[in-house]
């Protein structure tokens, strides 16, 4: 083998970007496109773990049956969702143990929507509805990422997303076409959620620090006042076709920019929630602490049940 | 907090009767069994299986990435392998 210098791998590693071809977790790669990568793919992990505690609130309280059963299905594959990608994140070297911690110290973010809480049935209709619709609208473009395994499980991901989207879209219409009362609950819900979710998209692109050279790495794929806008322009009728009102006095079509334009975000708000201080962040990491804490007996017999049942195995293989 | 974790599987899975199995992505569990059953759960939740392999990531062998391109040339000018490279006369028919 011929020895290359970091020059030299770094333009054939861009050259096989540029040529789409996947990178896959034993090849060469730069420390800083690893990185990335561990950051972002293990947050967007950490998202799907802490996302199933604001919709986890209502299974209990679920109006019929039927939602119940519907709603445990929605968490339960978001708790798939972070574990194919906590191995996507392992192959890139990441210590699985060690991410859960940085989790739980704060050191570790995860997304900022998830520290609002659900006060009513009908934020389960605005989760799936708006969460997971501006989920599928960052994540449809992630299936085209650089890194195989990354790639790979967003594909798995996107599929199971169009289910949560429509079952919430589902909720919300149903309580925008019931009884005065509930359509209140419907549109007090909507107000609530609107503004958080046109957050998921993250900083606008000129405050955006992280995102040119992802883009360039086709880590990112599309930027996010782009993803922010296609959101706003395909939610917006869909929330007139149910009869409720988006909560933006600024929102109205521009006929020249084939496109709505729409109002400020509170990036205060945003920067204050990301830092810790939303409504939520103190008992998310806490519930998630105590999950892992009240969970530690169990992982340990397991193991110690696993090593018995070996060494018994390993004693019959010798008196054979 | 304790870190002892239960070791990484490999996880592969028979979509249908008649198809090989194929890798679809890793976990951990502490032993095989338990690897079956958590695979089940996540990998498996919309029928999407009719069996599942699993097998403990560091017993997997792999060729080195960094040799590939030496490791894969003997086949590379091999182009006589490939019905392609043969010239059939016109009129001649089934093959
Ligand atoms: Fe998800
Ligand atoms: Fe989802």
């Amino acid at each position: 083998m011929e020895k290359l210098s970091i020059d030299e791998l770094e333009k054939r590693f861009q050259a096989k970007i540029d040529a789409d071809i996947k990178i896959e977790p034993n090849d060469w790669m730069p420390e800083a496109y690893r990185k990335t990568l561990i950051r972002q793919i293990s947050q967007h992990a950490h998202s799907e773990i802490v996302g199933m505690l604001p919709e986890g609130n209502w299974i209990t309280r679920a109006p019929s049956l039927k939602r119940k059963a519907v709603l445990l299905a929605k968490v339960q594959d978001e708790a798939g969702h972070g574990l194919y990608l906590y191995s996507a994140a392992e192959t890139l070297g990441m210590d699985r143990e060690q991410s859960i911690d940085d989790l739980h110290s704060g050191k570790a973010k995860y997304s900022s929507i998830f520290n609002y809480p659900t006060l009513t049935w009908a934020d389960m209709g605005s989760i799936g509805w708006l969460v997971d619709g501006a989920a599928i609208m960052n994540q449809v473009p992630l299936c085209r990422c650089s890194y195989g395994p990354y790639a790979r499980a967003m594909v798995r991901v996107c599929k199971e997303e169009s289910f949560h989207q429509r079952q919430g879209f589902e909720i919300i219409s149903t309580l925008a076409n019931g009884t005065p009362e509930q359509k209140a609950m419907a549109q007090e819900s909507l107000n609530r959620w609107w503004w958080p979710a046109l957050m998921m998209f993250g900083p606008s692109d000129k405050d955006s620090t992280h995102s040119e050279q992802s883009m360039k790495w086709k880590i990112k794929r599309v930027s996010n006042d782009d993803l922010r806008q296609q959101f706003v322009d395909v939610t917006v009728p869909q929330a007139e076709m149910i009869g409720l009102t988006v909560p933006d006095k600024d929102l109205k079509w521009n006929e020249e920019r084939g496109h709505y334009d729409f109002g400020v975000i509170n990036w205060d708000e945003f920067n204050q929630v990301v830092q810790g201080n939303g409504p939520c962040n103190f008992e998310r990491i806490e519930a998630r602490k105590k999950a892992k804490e009240n969970g530690m007996w169990v992982r340990e017999a397991a193991l110690a049940f696993a090593e018995k049942r070996k060494n018994k195995i390993d004693i019959k293989i010798k008196e054979i | 907090m304790s870190t002892k974790e239960w070791p990484l599987w490999e996880v592969f899975i028979r979509s249908k009767q008649g198809l090989s199995h194929k890798h679809v992505g890793s976990l951990r569990a502490a032993d095989s069994e338990m690897a079956i059953e958590n695979a089940r759960d996540v990998y498996t939740r919309r029928l999407e299986g009719v069996s599942i392999w699993v097998v403990e990531s560091k017993l997997i062998a792999a060729s080195d990435p960094k040799d590939s391109d030496a490791f894969f040339e003997p086949a590379e000018d091999k182009i006589y392998r490939h019905p392609t490279f043969y010239d059939v006369p016109d009129g001649i028919s089934h093959m």
